[in-house]
């Protein structure tokens, strides 16, 4: 799950890692009242949760309490790659004398937090590793044993040569390590950590991914959820347990399973389609899923065909096909759909779709060119 | 023969009073895996499926010498499932459970090593060695006894690449699922090396999906340490950037872990990558075809070389 900028910076804030004042604005005449508090000149950010907000026009410096007012009238309802500007933060503008790169992220590869560190802060951190790798220093975390002070001191070393703001930046590391199991983050940047003109060390980007499978356990963070930044048919498929993307294709898919979802998908592109969805539909023959599955893909005008790919293993494929029987009689697509069953009782599941007139294919080639054969059609 | 699992293996079910751990427990026992004790704290004395139920895995282990766990136990106490298991002494943990957070996941593995134990999983199906023994839920109808390794990190997907290899008469091992999270216990490379040494092991199926490193890993460790013919599967061609595809270990971040990505490193390795999972069973026989080609080629110059030199020796002798 991803948090906005202003949510990330209150969790740095309330671990005592220096960040900018600032309050979120809905409105023009909010984000005037929030530059006169601050009595300062003010950066006008766009919250939303996409990279490259900048590049867009969606961060701006604002003089006055006026100006902050009109830059928030351009970036509010601006779009920024596809999502909707509903909220900026308005916070004091800091005078940028140097920029530094911190992050934290979980490594696959050696299964352990790894802390990056960059004195070329302020650009796309990609583009340091693939120009510059040797401005990135990297330190793996052992998980068991922790990030010790001297260590977290060793990488600050690394962004300046003032003692005073070698040691705020080990504290900042330190925190931000604290923070990144705490919170059950994925991905931790300040991107810029920047020094101002008094040689302060401060946080003036924050970025904090946190992982979803840790949400249970996280209920203050799962609050910060901005739903109106996610794509509605993606909640609706959360709330009701399914798993679901939107893509922009026009072959709605209904599978068992990420793995073949992804292949279905694949599938899909290579015989000259186009997917409209993922959607893993999970282990259960359950009529309500699949009718609620049926619903959130054809929320989508752009489908033109549904193809439904169940490989029943434990599940049993007549059970399945029972399931979409039942689905069919509470809500039946009006655009064609066409079954492919394979594995445990496939035979008689083939029996069961044949006697509503739902038409199944044997493999998974053949679906899958039905399917875009149907769409091509309608 | 096989990987990790055989008919010695003596299972025992955390979790088993729960409605997965339950059926699952019965599939199990009915596909022929010794299973012998189950775990859900507060019902020892009962059993399920006529397995006997203990409070914990220490007792279980007491009791049953069993060696080898079976995880089928919310996210939220999975972990300590793990822990539980491995210090019971348990050397083989398959963790089926998806929902593990994964700072869980790193905090856990360095205990599993240092006990000298193997994790497969969180998030996977588990794995079975045809004949002996299925810990986990893979379906036992759709494998057949032969000489092919499988390895994926996908559930239904896999099983639709086994069936299409049953289908086609190449039976398989052992067929393993290591999981679809970011962090697991198990990856590609330990079971390319442990299929390396399997003796029964004669051809190797790989199937990867977008994500993380491990398939690019599994590519350079194929060229260096790898004999056996291997092939590949890699889902997710079609995935957009930045999203995860139902498993949380499915996701391209930062313009890294692309299908392409992976399917390039496999081809440099020499491992041919099927366009569909039902073509894994064609590109094998026809990769093990080129293999007896090429070999009986180089057995051919070699038999020419030595009679060349055995003529030469000949010829010289006369002289």
């Amino acid at each position: 799950m991803k948090i906005h900028e202003y949510q990330a910076k209150e969790i740095f804030a309330d671990a005592g890692i220096p960040v900018p004042p600032g309050d979120i604005a809905m409105t023009p005449v909010e984000a005037f009242e929030i530059a006169e508090r601050l009595n300062k000149p003010v950066m006008v950010k766009a919250q939303v949760h996409v990279g490259g907000r900048g590049k867009a026009g969606g961060v701006k410096y604002a003089e006055s309490p006026e100006a902050a007012k009109v830059l928030a009238t351009n970036i509010l309802g601006m779009d920024i790659k596809g999502l909707e500007v509903k909220k900026v933060l308005v916070t004091s503008a800091e005078d940028i004398i140097s920029e530094s790169y911190v992050g934290i992220i979980l490594d696959r590869a050696t299964k352990r937090p790894v802390i990056m560190v960059s004195p070329a802060g302020g650009v796309d951190i990609e583009e340091v590793a693939a120009k510059t790798p040797e401005k990135i220093f990297k330190l793996a975390v052992d998980p068991v044993v922790g990030l010790r002070p001297y260590q977290a001191r060793n990488l600050a070393f690394k962004l300046y040569r003032d003692i005073t703001q070698v040691r705020t930046a080990t504290d900042i590391i330190m925190k931000l390590y604290d923070i990144f199991w705490k919170v059950d983050s994925s991905l931790i940047e300040i991107n810029p950590l920047i020094t101002n003109a008094a040689a302060e060390v401060v946080a003036i980007d924050a970025k904090l991914n946190v992982d979803d499978n840790a949400l249970f356990r996280l209920k203050n963070i799962e609050k910060m959820r901005d739903i109106d930044a996610e794509v509605p048919a993606e909640v609706e498929a959360r709330e009701a347990d399914l798993s679901y993307v939107k893509l922009d294709g026009y072959i709605g898919c209904m599978v068992n399973g990420a793995g073949l979802a992804m292949a279905t998908m694949d599938l899909v592109k290579r015989y000259g389609g186009d997917p409209a969805n993922f959607l893993d539909i999970g282990g259960s023959s359950n009529p309500q899923k699949v009718v609620t599955a049926l619903k959130i893909i054809t929320s989508d005008p752009n489908v033109r065909a549904i193809l439904i790919n169940i490989f029943g293993g434990i599940t049993r494929c007549d059970d399945v096909a029972n399931g979409i029987v039942e689905a069919f009689k509470e809500f039946k697509p009006d655009i064609p759909v066409v079954v492919r069953l394979t594995g445990t009782n496939a035979a008689e599941a083939a029996k069961i779709l044949q006697s509503i007139n739902l038409p199944s294919e044997e493999t998974l080639d053949d679906v899958v060119k039905k399917a875009i054969e149907l769409a091509e059609a309608e | 023969m096989s990987i990790f699992i055989n008919k010695k293996s003596k299972v025992v079910v955390q979790g088993i009073t729960g409605r997965d751990g339950s059926f699952h427990a019965e599939q199990m026992k009915a596909y022929g895996t010794n299973v012998v004790a189950g775990v859900t704290p507060g019902k020892a004395g009962s059993k399920v499926a006529g397995i006997p139920v203990f409070n914990s895995v220490a007792e279980a282990v007491k009791e049953t010498k069993a060696n080898t766990s079976v995880i089928y136990v919310p996210p939220a106490f999975a972990v300590d499932a793990i822990y539980e298991a491995v210090g019971a002494g348990i050397k083989t943990v398959v963790c089926i459970t998806e929902g593990v957070p994964a700072n869980d996941m790193m905090k856990v593995y360095p205990i599993v090593k240092e006990a000298g134990a193997r994790l497969i999983g969180p998030n996977c199906p588990g794995l079975i060695s045809v004949d002996q023994s299925k810990v986990g839920i893979m379906p036992g109808n759709i494998v057949k006894k032969g000489g092919v390794g499988v390895v994926s990190r996908s559930g239904t997907l896999t099983y639709e690449a086994i069936w299409a290899l049953t289908c086609a008469g190449m039976g398989q091992t052992t067929c393993i699922g290591i999981g679809g999270d970011q962090v697991i216990g198990t990856n590609f490379i330990d079971c390319l090396e442990a299929f390396e040494a399997d003796k029964a092991t004669k051809a190797i199926v790989m199937i990867g999906e977008i994500g993380g490193s491990d398939e690019e890993d599994a590519a350079k460790f194929i060229k260096k340490n790898v004999t056996k013919p291997v092939v590949s599967f890699i889902a997710g061609q079609a995935a957009p950037p930045g999203k995860r595809m139902g498993h949380a270990g499915a996701i391209i971040s930062g313009g890294s872990g692309t299908a392409e990505d992976k399917i390039k490193a496999l081809k440099k390795a020499g491992v041919p990558v099927a366009g569909s999972p039902t073509e894994l069973p064609i590109l094998l026989n026809e990769l093990i075809a080129k293999r007896k080609e090429a070999d009986k080629t180089k057995k051919a110059k070699a038999g020419a070389k030595t009679k060349t030199a055995a003529k030469k020796k000949t010829a010289s002798k006369k002289k």
